[in-house]
């Protein structure tokens, strides 16, 4: 692992471009330290993926971020201010996609644009554009009850990237959809990172995927809570979509992570 | 945390009780007594045993009612959840017992059955089998169908499906209608008191209003709200000592 | 139920009721029991005689004056309840004590209170139906799912904006179940009422016939009370299955 590790410090000096930073956060729920004095560095336009077993914070790391969470100390910057709630330069994707039971897919899409006081015609005409641009054109007035799973994070998706945020926070997007799905919106994921200029950050529990999307790997280790290591990938996202899989780094990477988190799995 | 709960607990009765010892003592009417006035009067009729002659009343027709609709309304309900030919013939009815206010038969019943413990009895019935009968059914219908697939799997006879899965996994619900039946039954009871003869608790009500006696009004009323909400708390206590683990069951009424 | 493969409706075995009661009107089994055809006849002989109609306004201004108490109150408190925890924990006991109390008991002291009219009537219909309306409205709102409320926030909403946009939308399924309990139990309140009461509306129309036996016309208005009431409760049962597909999921 050190070689990877190494090549990340002396590709990247300290001087590089970081969207978000976070430094020294702790966050405790009663005894139970979630947080310890955490620090990380999310490089902009770049994909970063929070890796760890269950209670190893990284949701909570990710809800801080997002303003959800307010930390007990430290600081999380981003394009250099100190964040202190919910901001219009982050947009949250949730877990179990969090759409409005009783609104249309327009309306659900619409609905952070909606919350800003955009009017009513613009913020629409911005919702189709993206309904369009996940693939959703045509269910525009469908609710989510008729959706499938992935339909369903397709709109979640839109939503978020409707409110034009700088960051896309991404907690456990794909976990909730079959494994087909979530391999198409891999590769989706992968050409929205090449496409648009944001920095997403990606809480994940799998470790493929993980070493799939990410240009930066933190791997998260539990009680308490810290950053294990930060792992990059060097090249083989350059192979192409198809040939990831089967890339030694690849495996090397898959197999490595396994071995340093295998003892903290219950 | 537990502490705090309590102490809520007792802040919320003394704000309740002050305020009603305040409100008697303004006075906001005349047919209004203080706190203090109604506990002693209740004190005074528990010490001379009165309360308790009239409970013994009281109860007579409503421990009869609530026993024949628990034992019919859970068999009835037993029978209408297992057999769709029966829930096509008689759940209607019980469904429209429901949304009716019963409580207009209660005249009929006079002529039919007199002024004694019959036309009671069967008031109290009335209120309190709907909601017995319902629940009963909805539970048994309801019944997730991979735990009876996962009985017949094993080899599990019809009746052994029924003892051992379907009353078992309908009991939460079962219950709640019987606390839902046994409230209306206290309903019923105090009804029939008040409309059909003045006896027990209901005689008190009567008469302590008729000789302007309010403290002893108030008191009878506040014994009877104690004693139905004790009961109940009774029962689910019972809940779940038989069955022990199950999730309170979701109340349909 | 299937017949021959064809699916009877669900309440058609009331006709077969209809057809027994005939039956045992006919028979003249019981003075009790008139005939059905007997009793709609007179149905349709009262229903617009002034006694009657007076007695269904009266009614049904007491009705519906105790069902917006009950709402109008309801509501509020009950989302406040679910809402602020100190709120909560005042509250709940005596929530939970009146929705299952004998609420008859109190009657009595209404009428002392406010005396024998309308305002004693409207006070134990609002009794009856306020309390469930209450419980439902706090459990809808305290199980709002978490992750709406902060996608709201996420996405900047205000406390108002979270409060007209998710809160009340996430609990109207509860809301919505927990108003029709109430307005049937509204139903009994205002019967009861009546009945206790019984100078006013169809309490002192089931008195006069009932002294004067007159059989027929006890059951006529009764049938209308009957038909009524669960017309209202089966409105409201589908006004709450309009919501129930996004009750589930949330």
């Amino acid at each position: 692992m050190s070689q990877t590790s190494q090549a990340f410090v002396d590709a990247h000096p300290s001087a590089q471009d970081n969207a978000v930073t976070v430094r020294g956060v702790s966050k405790n729920y009663g005894a139970v330290e979630a947080l310890k004095n955490m620090s990380l560095e999310f490089p902009r336009g770049q994909l970063t993926s929070l890796l760890g077993p269950s209670g190893c914070g990284k949701t909570t790391l990710l809800k801080i971020i997002a303003g959800l969470l307010k930390a007990d100390s430290g600081e999380i910057i981003v394009n250099g201010k100190a964040v202190t709630g919910p901001g219009p330069n982050r947009a949250f994707v949730f877990q179990d996609f969090a759409l409005l039971p009783w609104a249309s897919v327009l309306r659900n899409v619409a609905f952070g644009l909606e919350l800003r006081g955009v009017a009513k015609s613009e913020r629409e005409a911005k919702a189709e554009k993206y309904i369009k641009d996940v693939g959703l054109a045509g269910f525009e007035h469908s609710f989510p009850h008729e959706l499938s799973g992935g339909m369903r994070q397709r709109v979640g998706l839109a939503r978020a990237l409707s409110v034009d945020a700088q960051v896309l926070l991404l907690d456990e997007p794909f976990s909730a959809v079959d494994e087909q799905t979530r391999r198409k919106f891999q590769e989706d994921l992968l050409a929205l990172v090449a496409n648009e200029n944001k920095t997403f950050i990606f809480v994940t529990h799998s470790i493929e995927e993980a070493v799939y999307v990410s240009d930066q790997i933190a791997i998260l280790l539990p009680r308490p809570s810290r950053v294990h290591e930060i792992i990059r990938p060097s090249n083989f996202r350059a192979k192409g979509i198809d040939n990831i899989r089967r890339d030694p780094e690849y495996l090397d990477i898959v197999d490595e992570i396994w071995a340093s988190l295998r003892n903290y799995v219950e | 945390m537990k502490n705090r709960s309590l102490l809520l607990k007792i802040l919320s009765a003394v704000l309740v009780f002050g305020a009603w010892e305040v409100a008697g003592r303004i006075p906001v009417s005349y047919a209004f007594p203080t706190f203090l006035e109604s506990m002693s009067s209740l004190l005074r009729m528990t010490l001379d045993g009165s309360i308790f002659v009239a409970y013994a009343e009281t109860l007579k027709p409503l421990i009869v009612g609530v026993a024949i609709s628990t034992v019919l309304g859970i068999g009835l309900g037993l029978w209408i959840g297992l057999s769709e030919k029966f829930e096509w013939l008689f759940s209607p009815i019980f469904i429209v017992m429901q949304a009716a206010p019963l409580a207009a038969l209660i005249p009929l019943l006079v002529m039919a059955y007199g002024i004694g413990l019959t036309s009671k009895v069967f008031v109290v019935c009335i209120m309190a089998m709907p909601v017995i009968v319902l629940n009963t059914s909805g539970a048994v219908r309801n019944t997730p169908e991979s735990l009876k697939e996962m009985g017949r799997s094993f080899m599990a006879k019809d009746h052994h499906v029924l003892l051992k899965i379907i009353i078992p996994a309908a009991s939460p619900v079962i219950f709640s209608g019987l606390r839902l039946g046994v409230s209306a039954g206290f309903i019923g009871a105090i009804l029939a008191e008040l409309k059909i003869t003045p006896t027990g608790v209901g005689d008190i009500i009567s008469y302590s209003r008729s000789i302007a006696d309010y403290p002893s009004m108030y008191a009878a009323i506040f014994s009877i709200i104690l004693l139905a909400v004790l009961f109940l708390n009774l029962l689910e206590k019972i809940e779940n000592i038989l069955f022990e683990g199950n999730d309170r069951g979701y109340v349909t009424d | 139920m299937r017949v021959y493969g064809h699916k009877l409706p669900a309440m058609s075995s009331l006709l077969i009721w209809a057809l027994l009661w005939e039956i045992v009107g006919r028979t003249g089994a019981t003075f009790f029991i008139p005939p059905l055809s007997e009793v709609f006849v007179t149905l349709f002989k009262i229903i617009g005689t002034p006694a009657f109609l007076a007695a269904l306004s009266e009614t049904a201004q007491a009705f519906l004056a105790g069902v917006f108490f009950s709402i109008a109150i309801g509501i509020p408190v009950g989302i406040l309840m679910g809402k602020s925890r100190l709120l909560d924990e005042l509250l709940l006991p005596w929530v939970n004590i009146f929705v299952s109390a004998p609420l008859t008991a109190l009657v009595p002291v209404l009428m002392v209170l406010f005396g024998f009219g309308m305002t004693s009537i409207v006070i134990t219909t609002t009794l009856f139906g306020i309390w469930i309306i209450i419980l439902n409205t706090r459990a809808g709102v305290r199980q709002i799912n978490r992750s709406l409320v902060e996608m709201a926030i996420s996405f900047g909403a205000t406390p108002m904006d979270a409060f007209v946009k998710i809160y009340f939308w996430a609990a109207l399924p509860e809301i919505l179940g927990g108003v029709r309990i109430g307005v049937i139990r509204a139903v009994k309140g205002v019967i009861i009422g009546q009945l206790l009461i019984s100078i006013v509306g169809f309490g002192a129309l089931f008195e006069l016939y009932a002294t004067n036996f007159l059989m027929s016309h006890f059951w006529a208005v009764l049938i209308v009370l009957f038909a009524l009431a669960f017309s209202i409760s089966e409105f409201l049962a589908f006004l709450e299955r309009k919501v129930a597909y996004y009750a589930a999921k949330r």
